[in-house]
């Protein structure tokens, strides 16, 4: 069945303090037709069955909707190719005999909890701080459709929301900033009625929780557009400036 | 680090306008350039802006390095492999060294003609104005100044290809229908700018 040979490079690390190292593998009958994960899954098999210690790697839906898997692929987020995440990653993509660096994502903020495993707990904290919109559940609930919304505020809203927190924002900034992320969950709230009251507070305590967890600063180089896998616009963030400077100047 | 930029951006048109009065090389020309630069060092409002400029260019120095410092920590760990040009433009990446360079011109640039024109030893012209023209025409004659100023036109030309739309995004003001055009301004802008600078020193060289 398959037909590729290939020379891994797969960052390992036993722990969140250990010192890691890149190692190699080769890895023999990979189909084209297989995900990047479905090739991890096989190298995997071939090590449990050495009784070598399995590598670690995040992923869940394997469909592109999850945000879980990660890796720094040859060089790239997510590996070559756009709009996908690594699950979506073909190994068509790649020539038989070609050598693959593997590595996690690398921030500050993303520590690595196992080989290409990082604990993106950082973001589950921004979105803590004001990723909501606080609703009355006692009886009196209004009907979100009942509020008449444009429909380009609607669109743009969603595409801001259909950010899955995958972190490859960060993970290919050269500053290791989370503002793509922290832009697109603005956004989503930013541009709908129900978001309104509480837009000031959010953005301030989302950009707070984003400094106090270590990202870099945004320089606008625009990496983050690029290798997104939902396409989220560098506009978000330009929402997101303008958002913070108003409630930072009118703030109480 | 944009509303500074951008000042910054105000001061190189302004001074551009001003220095292109070099290359009328006659001795009519020396006059009338040694006569705007003593209104440019006494006039009360050149002056108050020009304490605005050296307080922008301080910041923006500043802040631009610290941001830098504290981008660097934000990944303590680099890729072994990184392919950053696959997704971003490499003048883009390097503001922080060519910002530095830049400072180091002005530094060196600052020393050279605004220092000598307010503390130096300078001669005086025809109609008792401090000599500034003969200094920048014999600096001009040497090769070393002249290739020094055109490298650095470069440089200050790569941070302006990043740094002026840059600017617009960091203030919020990015719309589909006008980010095209900001772009465009700024490529024309960052290229056209220190094209015109770096021709006062070249020209000058030439008909020395
Ligand atoms: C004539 C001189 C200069 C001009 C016209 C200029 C202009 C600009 C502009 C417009 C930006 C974009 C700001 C933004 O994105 O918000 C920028 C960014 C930057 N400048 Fe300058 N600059 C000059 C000199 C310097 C100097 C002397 C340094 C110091 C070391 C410097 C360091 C930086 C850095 C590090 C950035 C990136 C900061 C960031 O976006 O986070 N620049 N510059
Ligand atoms: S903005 Fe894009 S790259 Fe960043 S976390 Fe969301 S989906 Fe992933
Ligand atoms: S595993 Fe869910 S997005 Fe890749």
């Amino acid at each position: 069945m398959g037909n590729m040979k290939l020379t891994l490079k797969i960052w390992r690390q036993n722990g969140p303090k250990a010192k890691g190292e890149l190692n190699t593998y080769p890895v023999n009958d990979v189909s084209e037709d297989m995900s990047f994960l479905e090739m991890l899954d096989v190298l995997n098999d071939d090590l449990v069955r050495k009784g070598e210690e399995p590598i670690a790697f995040d992923h869940d839906c394997r469909e592109g909707i999850c945000g879980s898997c990660s890796l720094f692929i040859n060089g790239e987020a997510h590996g070559p190719g756009r709009m996908i995440t690594t699950c979506q990653l073909h190994m068509r993509k790649f020539k038989d005999g070609d050598t693959i660096h593997v590595e996690p994502w690398r921030a500050e903020a993303f520590p690595v909890i196992k080989d290409l495993a990082v604990d993106r707990g950082a973001f589950d904290r921004i979105q803590a701080a004001g990723g909501f919109v606080s609703v009355n559940t006692s009886g009196n609930l209004v009907d979100g459709n009942a509020v008449p919304i444009p429909k380009a505020d609607a669109d743009t809203a969603f595409d801001a929301a259909t950010c899955i927190g995958c972190g490859a924002c960060v993970a290919t900034c050269t500053n290791s900033s989370a503002m793509l992320f922290v832009a697109a969950k603005v956004s989503q709230f930013a541009l709908l009625p129900q978001g309104k009251p509480e837009a000031k507070r959010r953005v301030l305590a989302m950009v707070e929780q984003m400094d106090k967890e270590g990202f870099g600063n945004c320089s606008n180089t625009g990496a983050c557009e690029v290798e997104c896998p939902k396409g989220i616009s560098l506009e978000h963030i330009a929402r997101m400036n303008r958002e913070y400077l108003a409630a930072s100047v009118t703030k109480e | 680090m944009a509303l500074t930029g951008l000042f910054l951006c105000i001061f190189l048109i302004a001074h551009l306008a001003g220095n292109l009065q070099l290359l009328d090389m006659s001795p009519g020309g020396q006059l009338k350039f040694n006569a705007y630069a003593k209104f440019m060092t006494t006039f009360p409002l050149v002056k108050a802006v020009s304490y605005l400029l050296y307080a922008s260019i301080l910041f923006h120095a500043f802040d631009g390095l610290l941001l830098a410092m504290q981008n660097r920590k934000a990944r303590p760990i680099k890729y072994a492999y990184e392919k950053a040009n696959a997704s971003s433009k490499w003048f883009s990446r390097q503001m922080a060294l060519l910002g530095t360079l830049v400072l180091v011109f002005i530094v060196i640039h600052m020393k050279q003609f605004w220092y000598e024109m307010h503390w130096g030893p300078l001669g005086m012209d025809a109609d008792g104005n401090k000599d500034l023209y003969t200094l920048v025409a014999f600096s001009f004659t040497q090769l070393w100044y002249v290739v020094l100023y055109v490298i650095m036109m470069g440089v200050l030309a790569f941070h302006l290809m990043h740094g002026f739309a840059s600017a617009f995004q960091s203030l919020g003001l990015n719309h589909p229908r006008y980010m095209p055009i900001i772009k465009n301004v700024g490529v024309f802008f960052a290229v056209i700018v220190p094209i015109f600078f770096a021709l006062i020193p070249v020209w000058m060289f030439i008909n020395a």
